[in-house]
């Protein structure tokens, strides 16, 4: 049954007609860490749409706090749809932003051992986290298009952390996994410990 | 016919009631480029709004890919209400984060030649896009309250992509149209050649 207010159709076969204005970001899923070695988002599994349904997709970071007190940075790799091991090939392209707390150091620059060439290591999204009970990381990370079959799969991202050394950072992390296959599924995890609290949403954007 | 629930109005006269929450962000428009010259966003013509509706505009750039190798992508805006030429006076700053697949350049840098200093030239968003089947950029720009007739208008973007050199390119540029006048229109465009295909999505903010 269909439903229709002064001649436009508002309602139809179980879903708000595509005519009608309302909003182009759509919450997907929402993990929640606690003390979780990875969070995986992976098309068609619990719930999570990661296709050619939207043209970006958008990971939310929310106060991702480590297990670890080395400072680990937060990494992520995907799988082509099919296969397996998180090692797509990526170019990308790393640079910071820092200011320490005692005001001693701040700079701005770019960090070749946070960037990939034709590597198949999980890319750094963030610098070094600290562990203590206040810090963490936020922030995002736009991936586009990953269903195309026609060109490689650009991401972009930022985020900040309190890191170890106890200042703030800023991560600007960009580049392409360089495969013309879809890409269905996304890995978060830290390089070192679990990821023992917080929380990332994927919200698709129509 | 409207739709009431607990003395709430939910849908009347074909909408959406404005005071059921159905998200902040809209999607205004989509362009898709067929092997085309410009995509412009007209206030008032093919469905766009580009007026005091929102405050802000957001305009997503999904794998466009041009028909010729190694050319800026570039936009202008309007201040005319009809016959739209675009020719707005623009301060603007560009920097750039690069690293290529040979891992022989990687790089983080203010971009002297892509900015502009008071002139009327289409700015540049992206340096030098690849015309491989393969290549292509995606990215965002935000323009801010461009019916505004006190102030400049601002805009800041964030595009990726694919550079003809094996590399990918991470590009900041921000600015404003130096104009106390409402901006009308916008348009995209390749420095040489066509648009050969990609998608521009057009949101507003409320």
């Amino acid at each position: 049954m269909g439903l229709i207010s002064n001649g436009t159709t508002i309602f139809d076969a179980g879903a708000l007609d595509s005519g009608l204005a309302k909003g182009a970001m759509t919450l997907i899923k929402t993990l929640t860490a606690s003390s979780s070695g990875t969070l995986t988002f992976h098309n068609g599994t619990s719930s999570v749409v990661l296709d050619s349904t939207y043209k970006e997709y958008l990971f939310i970071f929310n106060n991702l706090h480590p297990s670890a007190t080395d400072g680990p940075f937060l990494v992520f790799q995907a799988n082509a749809v099919g296969a397996s091991g998180f090692n797509e090939t990526i170019t990308s392209t790393c640079f910071i932003t820092f200011q320490f707390e005692d005001n001693s150091q701040a700079a701005l620059s770019y960090v070749t051992g946070g960037d990939q060439a034709q590597g198949t290591a999980y890319q750094r999204l963030s610098q070094n986290v600290g562990g203590e009970n206040n810090e963490s990381m936020s922030g995002s990370l736009s991936l586009f298009d990953p269903a195309s079959t026609v060109f490689v799969k650009h991401f972009i991202a930022r985020a900040s952390a309190h890191a170890d050394d106890d200042g703030n950072t800023e991560g600007y992390n960009a580049g392409y996994f360089n495969t013309t296959a879809a890409i269905d599924e996304i890995q978060f995890k830290f390089a070192s410990g679990n990821i023992d609290s917080g929380t990332i949403s994927l919200y698709g954007i129509n | 016919m409207g739709l009431i629930s607990n003395g709430t109005t939910l849908l009347d006269a074909g909408a959406i009631d404005s005071g059921v929450a159905t998200g902040a962000m809209t999607l205004i428009k989509t362009l898709t480029a067929s092997s085309s010259a410009n995509l412009s966003f007209v206030n008032g013509a093919s469905s766009v709004v580009l007026d005091s509706t929102y405050k802000e505009y957001v305009f997503k750039f999904i794998n466009i890919h041009p028909a010729n190798d190694d050319v800026f992508f570039q936009f202008n805006g309007s201040d005319d209400a009809s016959s739209h030429s675009y020719d707005i006076i623009k301060t603007t700053t560009n920097f750039s984060a690069e690293h290529n697949e040979g891992n022989s350049v990687a790089q983080l840098g203010y971009v002297a030649g892509d900015d502009i200093a008071q002139a009327t030239g289409y700015q540049r968003l992206f340096n030098g896009v690849g015309n491989d089947n393969d290549s292509s950029l995606i990215g965002t720009l935000h323009l801010f309250d461009p019916s505004n007739t006190t102030f400049v208008k601002h805009f800041m973007a964030r595009v990726g992509g694919h550079r003809h050199s094996s590399a990918t390119l991470d590009t900041y540029i921000a600015g404003y149209f130096n104009t106390t006048a409402a901006i009308t229109a916008l348009n995209f465009q390749m420095s040489g050649g066509n648009i050969d295909a990609g998608t521009i999505k057009m949101y507003g903010i409320k």
